[in-house]
């Protein structure tokens, strides 16, 4: 790491466009819980219940497609409310990509980008790497467990519930997952939790197969090698196809675990990267 | 970056070497059956559910209630007295799930039932139309040696707060033989009626309920399927045993 990544867009962009996608992000997440928020606090309800299952302006149902997988697995056939919304949130995560859930809604996104910023600050090398398919034998354990416990078991410690419950019906010791998390991801295994390991991403990584919202990179060409975009990537394994495929791949990001969060936009001093939408199925996986 | 750079003993093109590959998967596959015999092994009692704590109406038996309940809330937001929680981790109850304290908040018996039809997933079953039908758990009047009632007063507290007084609890009379000249006035529970809504426990003036809502099948006995109570039989049947067979009387010669 020669230098600091987003230093050199900051310096010919301005530091709004460098951060611009970043600040949409957490905007986004702030958003979706101030939905919930409203309600309690407000008297204004906008979406009840929480991210397992919602119910939007008291008529559209959503539910968490990892979460019913796992009731439907434990032996609970889907009510049809569940499947209702179940259905809307997949076909809407079909269409951006998987893992925008990651990082445009999930909150602990906000304490994996903290770890990982904190690392580059901090200059921390090293530490535990498991394999990134690793998240896939994680998502059959769940299953395993639901289908042989007959409840769900995953449920009892997935962080990732826990803190969005927490976060809409009342903290308490969530905070530690929270805690748990991000020393996890500084000081044990970078990018160890969220990149890695964590089931919930793992499933919405698979619905994002054939997703027209990707990162397009049209003028790759136009790349020096800066490494800015690979520094600031939750998942870097994601980049280099679609930036040094040459004339081999399209000129666009198609790994399922690309979680488009915009940062490689945000740091690119040659302004590679960009949102685009194309119908057609992805390359790689 | 690790990640960015082709695995060292890439020997063919497209993939690692076998060796590595097995390795890798044996791994993972070991790594994550570790775990799941952990968690696995912490399931049963992290999932059982304290006595002291009920389902919302409607909610099925509480295996097939693991199943379907996905921690949402929205039974806990429909509840117009606010009387429902989700657990927070480090809490006695499974995590997540939707509970109430009869002692602190008894179910209110809404007409409508709310909650029932707010839950998605069907863990609080729809069928339930009947607020009276629900069987959240019985109660029980466990302590006979504290309840005013059966000290001989009158408190009755908890069968005046009954939704379903003189069905649900009744005050039964008996002679109170320490006074000699007066009845006591036993509350008794009956199960064909109580909905387990504990409002009786919430009611009772003691500082510790003796009368408490516990899950049914921790409150209830069961007759042995061959049992027939004579009594009943005959108001069924007009007879206490349907063909008896008439035996001839014989008595001793020279006795009417």
């Amino acid at each position: 790491m020669s230098r600091r990544a987003g230093v050199e867009a900051i310096r010919t962009r301005g530091w709004l466009a460098a951060h611009k996608w970043l600040l949409i992000r957490r905007a986004s997440q702030l958003m979706v819980f101030a939905l919930f928020w409203s309600g309690p606090l407000l008297g204004l309800w906008i979406a009840r219940g929480n991210l397992a299952s919602s119910t939007l302006f008291g008529v559209i149902p959503l539910s968490d497609p990892f979460i019913q997988l796992q009731s439907w697995v434990a032996g609970h056939p889907l009510a049809q409310d569940a499947l209702l919304g179940t259905s809307l949130v997949t076909l809407f995560y079909m269409l951006v990509g998987g893992r925008l859930f990651c990082s445009w809604v999930c909150p602990l996104n906000v304490v994996s980008d903290f770890a990982g910023w904190s690392r580059r600050r901090l200059g921390l090398r090293g530490g535990w790497r498991p394999k990134r398919h690793t998240r896939y034998l994680v998502l059959l354990m769940v299953l395993g467990l639901a289908l042989g416990t007959g409840q769900l078991a995953w449920e009892l410690v997935n962080p990732v519930s826990m803190v969005q419950r927490g976060l809409i019906f009342g903290f308490g010791f969530a905070w530690m997952a929270v805690a748990a998390l991000f020393l996890w991801e500084l000081l044990v295994s970078p990018q160890g939790w969220c990149g890695r390991l964590c089931p919930h991403g793992a499933l919405f990584s698979l619905l994002g197969r054939w997703a027209p919202l990707r990162i397009h990179t049209p003028t790759r060409e136009k790349c020096d090698d800066c490494m800015d975009c690979y520094q600031v990537c939750p998942e870097p394994q994601v980049i280099k196809p679609a930036l040094k495929g040459g004339d081999a791949t399209v000129p666009r990001i198609g790994e399922i675990n690309c979680t488009n969060c915009g940062r490689c936009i945000d740091v690119c001093p040659q302004s590679i990267f960009t949102f685009g939408i194309k119908i057609k199925p992805s390359e790689t996986s | 970056m690790d990640e960015s750079l082709p695995p060292a003993n890439a020997a063919t093109p497209g993939g690692v070497d076998r060796r590595g590959f097995l390795q890798g998967a044996a791994r993972g596959i070991a790594g994550s059956s570790v775990f799941a015999t952990l968690l696995w092994s912490q399931t049963k009692p992290a999932t059982a559910l304290p006595s002291q704590s009920l389902r919302p109406p409607g909610a099925l038996a509480e295996a097939d209630f693991l199943k379907a309940c996905v921690r949402c809330g929205l039974c806990v937001r429909a509840c117009p007295y606010h009387i429902l929680s989700l657990a927070q981790p480090g809490a006695a109850e499974p995590l997540g799930t939707p509970f109430f304290r009869a002692r602190s908040g008894p179910c209110e018996m809404c007409e409508d039932i709310p909650c029932v039809p707010a839950c998605p997933t069907g863990a609080l079953d729809r069928t339930l139309k009947k607020i009276d039908d629900a069987r959240m758990g019985l109660a029980v009047l466990s302590d006979h040696e504290t309840c005013l009632n059966f000290q001989g007063l009158r408190c009755d507290v908890c069968y005046r707060v009954c939704p379903a007084i003189d069905k649900a609890i009744t005050l039964e009379m008996t002679p109170d033989l320490r006074s000699g000249h007066h009845a006591k006035f036993i509350p008794v529970v009956h199960s064909q009626y109580c909905t387990g809504c504990g409002k009786c426990e919430q009611g009772c003036v003691l500082p510790q309920a003796a009368i408490k809502v516990i899950p049914i099948a921790l409150a209830k006995g069961a007759s042995a399927a061959h049992y027939r109570l004579g009594w009943e039989e005959k108001a069924l049947h007009g007879e206490a045993v349907p063909n008896l067979i008439k035996l001839p009387i014989r008595r001793p010669d020279g006795q009417p």
